[in-house]
């Protein structure tokens, strides 16, 4: 068969060898470089953001024990720690990150579709977040406004930041987009054309699912943050009133009129809302894959996996208003977005079952992945749990910007994703690096996150049933908060310190290991997908060597009876494979071709 | 692609080679059209949510409409003849002529610069005529939605000036096929966009 694959025709003639450390290294435009230096600049971001956390956990368990930590820092930090951490931490290692690194070795491709454009993607998010990190140097600080920025606050003196502050983050967001827009057409194309053959859509692991919803849900809705900023940005800089109305500051009438404040949150929200789903369906296509590899197993109701991405992506953006149930918007919306949050509950639980089934009577191998796989499981369901409680209009009311909602939204989008990401380096290490980790300090390391992530978060659900409001520096002397909240207080910051310094351990077991670890098997884990088929460990650049790998089967062929191990790789010939699994092709003649 | 056919494959139950599966990738062309498609979604994206957004705008008390200028009926159809150009350069291209080449294509990108710069001129005007930006919220959409599609227009530019060096240095039309038919399709998108906006911005 005359029969030339997409992937080969191109990227032969277009590889870009690099010749010199600087282009291999720096300027590189191989994927998994990119990967890396994606990944390594969100970790260092997402670092600021744990430290400017702990620093407010400080503030809030012991009350003015920190000298720096006054009232215009609290703000600061709150805002900066979100912002950094929605994001510049998770979107930028999921997508950019894993991305990078999944997409094309999951698929059988030798880099991305346009690999300039990825390395542009890279170098223009780290502008973004020198534009960031900018905002704590200029006079007045970063912006204190809360990561949602609503105006009018935003931009009004009493808000720290009001000035520099503020513009720095509207420009960085916005150079932002471009950065994710650029990568994000990357993984969507490469996904689409250049999969490698017999790699079907079905064929193609969950992590690749997910990457791939994901990355469409931010290329659809980041342009609506993109459209905020702008507005935003000429409010603030050319006087303009799209959102500002007329207002008084200080005594004194500002040039403002008319303006629609609640413009701005719908705009923000349409962005928002998607977003928490764009962090969590790349963690739901890895989290898939490592349950699956280590309890020996297929993942369990595969196709409805891909269905419940798919569903959850496109409810997703009709959704957004149930974060603005308290903003005087008309009444019956709520009704609509209280309904359409139920639903997406309907593919999310799905997805949980199917999880569970995967492990039902799996040969389950202890590893530290699965360790923080199956916390995820945990964190998950907790924290989706208090997304129904919260998705009712009548209930969400009085819950509204009290700990109750930190509770839910870290647990479920903080902790949930984090312990994915924790799970998939462990899991991938051993490919990305050429060795393995430790396993005790890794698993060590699963118990204190795990375990203070509860610590910290189980009691914020007291604090907001109680009415603790959230934001506020201090609590001050009310009615209705007793003086025991202070306490519950004081033992979250201890839990937050001990998690914050525990990532150490984390650090030093993938630095330390890279020197001192033991040598890795090319698969350790007895993985079906390409990415562990690779001739080489680390791959090389180019990935597959002289030859492009063929797909026979999906990812998930484990546990198989009569197989030379217990799985069979995605690229193993039907030839090679067991009678088994032969078997099988008899049943279905139309969809095998004579060539195998 | 059939995606309900796609997505209602068992893979656990097919296996080897599949044929007739499109293993060439999901669409039968080529990647950077694909990526040109998906990169016009989001424009219109961006380019929608500034429209909702300027409807919510316009029912508040104080909108004051703008009567958009005659000298935009002008720019229009210096709008149009750049992206009749473009086509007639696409043409040219597809039959693997190159007669003409030259004048149509540099054509399409000369008006196009013009229309920027008669937008830039109306913008003179208004300004002369007190309409400022920041006086009324239905200036400052004015400003905002013209200035948006300028600058797309801009990066249009850009590349059809990368395009144009390549031209120039190779001489052989077959170069910039691709380029020269992506890009007209980036112009005809782009005149749909000003005439749905024009249309706003004069009917409100």
């Amino acid at each position: 068969m005359a029969y030339v694959p997409l992937a080969d025709q191109d990227q032969e003639m277009e590889m870009h060898h690099p010749h010199s450390w600087v282009e291999k290294y720096v300027w590189s435009q191989d994927h998994k470089v990119i990967a890396i230096q994606y990944g390594g600049l969100a970790v260092l971001t997402g670092i600021v953001g744990l430290v400017l956390s702990l620093l407010f956990r400080l503030q809030l368990g012991f009350p003015e024990s920190v000298d720096f930590v006054d009232p215009n820092f609290y703000y600061q930090a709150v805002t900066m720690h979100g912002m950094i951490m929605v994001v510049y931490f998770l979107t930028a290692l999921f997508l950019g990150g894993f991305g990078n690194y999944m997409v094309p070795l999951m698929l059988g491709a030798r880099d991305m579709v346009f690999p300039f454009l990825n390395m542009m993607s890279v170098w223009t998010f780290l502008i973004s977040v020198i534009i960031l990190m900018a905002s704590f140097f200029v006079g007045g600080g970063p912006t204190g406004a809360g990561w949602t920025l609503y105006p009018p606050q935003t931009t009004m003196a009493g808000t720290p930041g009001h000035d520099a502050g503020i513009i720095l983050m509207l420009v960085s967001l916005a150079v932002f987009v471009v950065a994710f827009t650029m990568g994000g057409l990357n993984y969507v194309v490469t996904i689409l054309q250049y999969r490698c053959r017999g790699m079907t859509l079905m064929r193609m692991p969950l992590t690749i699912w997910g990457i791939f919803v994901a990355t469409v849900l931010g290329l659809f809705a980041f342009p609506a943050l993109l459209v905020a900023c702008i507005m935003m940005m000429f409010d603030t800089l050319l006087g303009t009133s799209f959102f500002m109305p007329a207002v008084i500051e200080s005594g004194s009438p500002l040039d403002y009129e008319g303006g629609s404040p609640i413009l701005f949150q719908h705009l923000f929200w349409f962005f928002g809302h998607p977003e928490v789903y764009i962090v969590a369906l790349p963690a739901f296509g890895l989290v898939s894959d490592v349950l699956s590899v280590h309890a020996r197993k297929n993942i369990f109701g595969y196709r409805m996996m891909v269905w419940a991405i798919i569903a959850i992506g496109g409810l997703s953006f009709i959704v957004w208003a149930h974060h603005m149930y308290v903003s005087g918007m008309n009444p019956y919306f709520g009704f609509f977005f209280a309904t359409t949050t139920l639903i997406i509950a309907v593919p999310t639980a799905l997805k949980v079952y199917n999880w569970l089934l995967t492990l039902w009577e799996g040969d389950i191998r202890l590893n530290a992945p699965m360790y923080f796989a199956i916390g995820f499981i945990f964190t998950f369901i907790h924290g989706g749990l208090t997304g129904l409680f919260l998705g009712n209009v009548v209930i969400d009311l009085p819950l509204s910007d009290t700990y109750f909602v930190v509770a839910h939204f870290h647990l479920v989008m903080g902790v949930s994703p984090i312990l994915v990401l924790f799970a998939a380096i462990y899991h991938w290490y051993p490919k990305l690096s050429g060795r393995m980790y430790n396993e005790t300090m890794a698993k060590a390391h699963f118990w204190i996150t795990f375990l203070g992530a509860y610590a910290i978060y189980l009691p914020m659900h007291y604090l907001g049933f109680l009415g603790v409001p959230r934001r506020y520096y201090a609590l001050g002397s009310t009615d209705f908060i007793p003086a025991s909240a202070q306490e519950l207080n004081s033992s979250i910051t201890i839990a937050a310190l001990i998690v914050g310094t525990a990532q150490i351990l984390f650090f030093i077991n993938i630095i330390g290991s890279l020197k001192w670890g033991k040598k890795a098997d090319p698969n350790p884990w007895g993985a079906a997908s390409l990415e562990w088929q690779t001739p080489d460990t680390p791959p090389k650049h180019g990935n597959w060597g002289d030859e492009l790998p063929t797909v026979y089967r999906w990812a998930y062929d484990y546990s198989v009876p009569g197989a030379h191990e217990d799985f069979i790789p995605q690229n193993t010939p039907e030839s090679a494979a067991p009678a088994a699994s032969n078997d099988q092709i008899d049943s279905d003649k139309d969809s095998t071709l004579a060539d195998v | 692609m059939s995606l309900i056919k796609t997505v209602t494959e068992k893979p656990w139950e097919r296996k080897g080679v599949i044929g007739g599966m499109e293993p060439e990738g999901t669409f039968d062309t080529e990647a950077e059209r694909v990526a040109l498609t998906f990169f016009l979604v989001i424009a219109t994206v961006i380019f929608s949510l500034f429209m909702v957004s300027y409807y919510i705008r316009m029912e508040l008390p104080d909108w004051e409409p703008l009567s958009e200028p005659a000298q935009l009926w002008f720019n229009t159809g210096l709008l149009v003849a750049s992206s009749m150009f473009f086509q007639w350069a696409r043409n040219i291209v597809s039959r693997g002529d190159s007669k003409n080449l030259y004048t149509s294509f540099f054509g399409a990108g000369v008006l196009a610069l013009l229309f920027i710069v008669a937008q830039l001129v109306t913008w003179n005007h208004l300004q002369a005529g007190g309409f400022y930006l920041s006086s009324n919220p239905a200036n400052a959409f004015y400003y905002l939605l013209t200035g948006l599609h300028a600058l797309h227009l801009a990066g249009g530019l850009w590349v059809w000036s990368k395009s144009a060096i390549r031209l120039v240095s190779s001489g052989e039309p077959e170069d910039i096929r691709l380029s020269i038919e992506l890009c007209s399709v980036y112009w005809h998108f782009l005149l749909l966009v000003w005439i749905v906006m024009f249309a706003v911005l004069s009917n409100t």
